[in-house]
């Protein structure tokens, strides 16, 4: 083997440790402001689904899966799934997560939709944020478990955040395609008759691009619900903990029933959102 | 110095829309191509050297209040770009467009917005509509773009879709409605904000040749009402010269010839014009106007029959037109009802003694001609919408001017 010679050496990890440095000492009180809106977005979620109790939730999903999904059998299955969560005895847990879930995707859509519409409306927007959504989807996400480790210390925040970094792609990519993707004609229409460009956005463009952005809200939720669980390494609680503490342990039946609990959410989140992007027929 | 010529062309009435030297050039610096080096190569030439595309190139145009223009062109010859850059949905590289007297290629977007709202309803080939919205609120969509309340731009688009034929359409969705009623959708979304001009992008182009006739037909009885100002974009010559009173032919970014449908099927420019309407017959646009002659022997009511006779003798004719002091056609005589006059004592020529006859107008076409032509002896009197006879139409001049082809095949 012909080593690599030793004298070219970047040293990447030197200066990213003294950014972060930097970031550290100089933005604290930024990243206290971000990660105490966070914390209240994220309780106030975990006080919902902890308030409503179980005997109302389970007919809620099943209701869910009747008229959202479209099939009575939907909302049944919606039904039996959260009912073996619950009786696994994960019903608290199931709720953190899912709370955890839901706050991350309400900030990603925050975040993602305007910016998908910023990428859809430059070629140098879509230039530059390719890469960088490509870099973030791609990176492994364990690695933004340390840096969010350090902005926000330990609990449900820096998972959080390592989530929305991983989760926001889907629907800033969906919906830049979806409103690039809008019947051509329908927009030089809009334009013709002298829309301004908000009013080409609200009339034509996210109207006809919303079964492309409900996708993209679906993916999103679907990464959320994965990284979610990941994030639990660094403290928030939920159903992955569970996973973490069974592996720990070696308890293959732990394992199993917090994994199938994260599963059954996954399944029911899934068909819920997924059933946004399909346009009703009239 | 400026403000009199606008004032000028005011008056003079000149043409609402004049296009004057406009190029649009996609690519990277298009400018460059303008230079003096550049801009009398031939497309590909300029392609190969600077990697830039000729989209227009030197057009220049005008089109009159209440015309029907055509502009008409293969695929990629810049007929749609040209429809677009009046409005600025495209901007050119450089040159001008004067709309009622105003430079629109100067105007800042705010300008623009207003003028859009103002002045253009447009058309397009797969209709432009929104599917989320019912028939309706498509239709009222241009107004309320223009921020008009509820109630009143309801109204308009009711108006304007029972113009269209929709009436009862209004609360359906686009998608449950055939082609050619979504046409109409758009159609009348254009003519809810009454605009003085109507752009019309191949609008015909997707419907079956059925429907596409029909529309047609009700476009032209549509113009005869409103009298709008159309710029019409075709690749179909049959349909351009159906409708266009005027027909501008477009390649590769160039207008290649201006012209009257007429004047394009009989005068093509050059082979490209020809090849064009080939196959197109000067039966559809040929007019009797332009192909009559006058009478040999018209006889005048008030000379009196002896001098008809002597006319008729001399001239070695049976029959002749009659026609008054005014010139108005009152009929045909022969040479024995004539005979008949004089045994009678008749000073001047009766007109209820006269046979009566079709007669047709200047406009009307050959193919039109034709059935009237076999089902009568004589030529046929073209006359004026007043009545006043014009010339005559014969069987042989038909039949010569719908050979045009051939007659320059074998001259050339």
């Amino acid at each position: 083997m012909v080593d690599f010679p030793e004298i070219v050496n970047i040293p990447l990890a030197k200066w990213i440790d003294k950014a972060m440095d930097w970031l550290l000492l100089n933005l604290d009180p930024f990243f206290d402001a971000i990660g105490f809106i966070i914390l209240k977005v994220v309780l106030a979620f975990e006080n919902l689904f902890l308030f409503i109790p179980w005997f109302v939730l389970i007919p809620l999903a099943g209701l869910a899966g009747w008229k959202l999904v479209g099939k009575k059998r939907s909302g049944v299955t919606f039904m039996i799934l959260l009912f073996l969560v619950g009786s696994f005895g994960y019903w608290e847990l199931a709720m953190r997560t899912l709370s955890l879930v839901i706050a991350s995707v309400f900030f990603s859509l925050i975040i993602g939709i305007p910016l998908g519409i910023r990428m859809a409306r430059s070629d140098r927007a879509q230039a530059i944020m390719k890469p960088m959504m490509d870099a973030m989807q791609t990176m492994p996400s364990f690695v933004y478990l340390i840096p969010a480790l350090m902005f926000f210390g330990m609990g449900k925040v820096p998972a959080m955040f390592a989530t929305i970094i991983y989760a926001v792609p889907p629907v800033i990519r969906l919906t830049n395609v979806g409103i690039r993707t809008v019947d051509k004609e329908a927009v030089e229409a809009s334009k013709a008759f002298g829309a301004t460009s908000r009013q080409v956005l609200f009339d034509v463009q996210l109207p006809l691009a919303k079964p492309s952005i409900m996708v993209g809200v679906n993916q999103t939720t679907m990464m959320a619900l994965a990284m979610v669980v990941i994030g639990s390494m660094i403290g928030a609680k939920g159903l992955g903990m569970e996973v973490l503490l069974a592996i720990n342990r070696i308890e293959v039946g732990r394992g199993f029933e917090a994994g199938l609990s994260i599963v059954f959410l996954a399944i029911i989140i899934d068909r819920i959102t997924y059933s946004f992007s399909k346009t009703k027929d009239k | 110095m400026s403000e009199d010529l606008k004032n000028e062309t005011v008056e003079t009435e000149d043409p609402q829309i004049v296009i004057k030297d406009l190029w649009k050039i996609y690519g990277r610096d298009p400018k460059r191509v303008l230079g003096k080096n550049l801009r009398t190569l031939s497309k590909d030439e300029v392609q190969k050297k600077t990697g830039c595309i000729i989209g227009m190139r030197e057009i220049n145009l005008e089109v009159k209040k209440g015309e029907f223009y055509i502009l008409m062109g293969l695929s990629g010859s810049g007929k749609s770009t040209l429809v677009r850059n009046l409005i600025r949905l495209v901007n050119p590289t450089s040159g001008t467009i004067h709309i009622n007297g105003e430079n629109i290629t100067k105007m800042n977007s705010e300008q623009l917005l207003h003028f859009r709202r103002k002045t253009f309803g447009m058309v397009f080939q797969h209709y432009g509509l929104l599917p989320h919205l019912t028939v309706l609120d498509n239709a009222a969509y241009g107004l309320k773009v223009k921020g008009l309340p509820k109630g009143e731009r309801y109204a308009k688009a009711m108006q304007s879709l029972e113009t269209v034929g929709l009436k009862g359409w209004e609360d359906y969705y686009p998608g449950s409605l055939s082609g050619g009623m979504q046409q109409r959708v758009g159609l009348a979304r254009a003519l809810a904000n009454d605009p003085e001009i109507l752009l019309m992008d191949e609008p015909f182009s997707g419907l079956d040749p059925l429907i596409r006739r029909q529309m047609q037909d009700e476009l032209v009885e549509l113009q005869d009402k409103l009298q709008k100002t159309i710029i019409f974009v075709t690749h179909d010559l049959h349909e351009a010269l159906k409708l266009g009173d005027k027909i501008a032919i477009m390649r590769n970014g160039e207008v290649v010839q201006v012209g009257s449908p007429e004047e394009i099927v009989t005068q093509p420019n050059d082979d490209y014009v020809a090849e064009f309407v080939k196959d197109a017959s000067p039966a559809k646009v040929l007019t009797a106007s332009s192909i009559m002659d006058p009478a040999k022997v018209l006889l005048y009511a008030w000379e009196g029959p002896k001098t008809a006779l002597t006319l008729l003798r001399k001239n070695n004719r049976k029959a002749a037109f009659v026609v008054d002091k005014s010139h108005k056609l009152l009929g045909v005589a022969k040479e024995k009802v004539i005979e008949k006059m004089i045994e009678e004592g008749h000073s001047k020529i009766p007109a209820e003694s006269l046979m009566k006859v079709t007669s047709v107008t200047p406009d009307t076409i050959l193919e039109d001609l034709f059935p009237i032509v076999t089902e009568h002896p004589f030529p046929i009197p073209v006359c004026n919408e007043n009545g006043k006879f014009q010339g005559i139409v014969t069987t042989d001049h038909i039949f010569e001017s719908i050979s045009p082809v051939e007659e320059g095949e074998s001259n050339g």
